[in-house]
């Protein structure tokens, strides 16, 4: 058992900071997001529970020699508040670092989770008194602001789709046409369960600088796979160009100037899912 | 989003547009001279409305005056400045975010950019 207490041990140092300090960026992540997202999931979910689960092998293996031995001795002491034979200190401060890290990350989930509900239905009522609905595009409301934004907000029910009118003015019909396939995209595919899943982790371990790395490459990923779903319905200019005018927001550069202007000093992001396009 | 929704819309544009306070029946009144068929609505409608808009903070009722009046209690600019800060995300948050990211771009880049942005 303390073998297999090392060899997880092992395994979740590896994954809190080796595997995540080295993906982000890899260029097979770039060409297959899907794959990209199921590999970061994966990364995450393993490496919690072979932390919490190494640290329950510690524990026990002080006072057990197998996993049912050690369930026994566990539950005795549960329900008997019986001290299994060989266990010390070292048993019960693994075993409730187990314990702690289990709960703590449960909790942070929740937490997480609830505010976001909240924050999510304030924000829906706000969009409900700034904004109209549009006549001619069900399911989508305009907002009479000059920066350019669009997004769609989930909803249990419905989903809204959210254009500015800045936004509309800027872009032509086929560059909106890709900034709503991209946005819906996102609902669709339930991007906001994802994001809400790493955000947890990123607040749960703020210490650990990868969990930070992790939440925003995986942010990344999100948006190409929504740019891959908005390929279905336009071509890869048109979303480019509208990538490009969306992420410039408020401070925006002539349209004419556009190709111009943007190769100086590229926030790198942008510049990764501009490239993949080609 | 559904009729309450709507009409929540409707009654915080006229506090937002006029000037001084409104009571629920001024408010039914100009509701009704707004809508297309000219029909009131239930004072009680009305009422429910704006008690969910006031539990909201959205307005604030004037207690001291009968029958009791309400105004908004911020402008239309000040929450959609609020509602655009959330989505562009804390301006200083995303100034963070993009300094961090700013990188060289290296010629061949620029020209593979240049190209995607200008094909159709």
């Amino acid at each position: 058992m303390v073998v297999a207490a090392a060899v997880l041990g092992f395994i979740s140092i590896l994954l809190a900071w080796p595997v995540p300090a080295l993906l982000p960026g890899a260029r097979w992540a770039y060409r297959r997001p899907t794959l990209g997202l199921l590999v970061w999931q994966i990364v995450a979910l393993v490496g919690g529970i072979s932390m919490i689960s190494s640290l329950v092998l510690l524990g026990a293996a002080t006072f057990a020699t197998d996993l049912p031995d050690a369930a026994t001795g566990m539950w005795r002491f549960v329900t008997h508040n019986e001290l299994p034979v060989g266990s010390s200190v070292w048993s019960l401060l693994a075993l409730s670092g187990a314990l702690f890290l289990t709960a703590h990350l449960l909790l942070n989930l929740l937490v997480t989770v609830v505010y976001a509900e909240r924050e999510r239905a304030r924000h829906a009522q706000l969009i409900t008194l700034l904004s109209e609905p549009m006549a001619d595009r069900p399911g989508t409301r305009l907002i009479d602001t000059r920066a350019p934004v669009a997004y769609c907000l989930p909803g249990a029910l419905k989903s809204i789709t959210v254009l500015t009118a800045g936004l509309i003015e800027i872009l032509d019909e086929d560059e909106l046409l890709a900034v709503i396939e991209h946005e819906r995209a996102h609902v669709r595919l339930r991007h906001d369960i994802v994001l809400i899943l790493f955000t947890a982790w990123k607040v749960s371990l703020p210490w650990l600088p990868t969990a930070r790395n992790a939440s925003r490459e995986v942010a990344l990923l999100l948006e190409m796979h929504a740019d891959d779903n908005a390929l279905n319905s336009v071509d890869r200019g048109s979303l480019a160009r509208a990538i490009t005018i969306v992420s410039e927001g408020g401070a925006l550069p002539q349209r004419d100037e556009l190709s111009a202007a943007l190769p100086e000093p590229t926030p790198q992001d942008l510049r990764a899912r501009l490239l993949r396009l080609a | 989003m559904n009729s309450l929704g709507e009409l929540e819309r409707s009654v915080m544009d006229l506090l937002w547009t006029g000037a001084e306070s409104l009571s629920a029946y001024d408010l039914q009144s100009k509701l009704a001279a707004h809508s297309e068929t000219g029909r009131e609505l239930a004072a009680t409608t009305i009422l429910t409305v704006l008690s969910r808009l006031e539990n909201k903070h959205f307005v604030v009722r004037e207690r001291d005056s009968r029958p009791h009046r309400y105004r908004a209690v911020a402008a239309r600019e000040a929450h959609m400045a609020d509602l655009m800060h959330e989505v562009l995300g804390g301006a200083s948050d995303r100034a963070a975010v993009l300094e961090r990211f700013v990188g060289q771009v290296s010629s061949e880049e620029a020209e593979t950019l240049r190209r995607i942005l200008n094909s159709h």
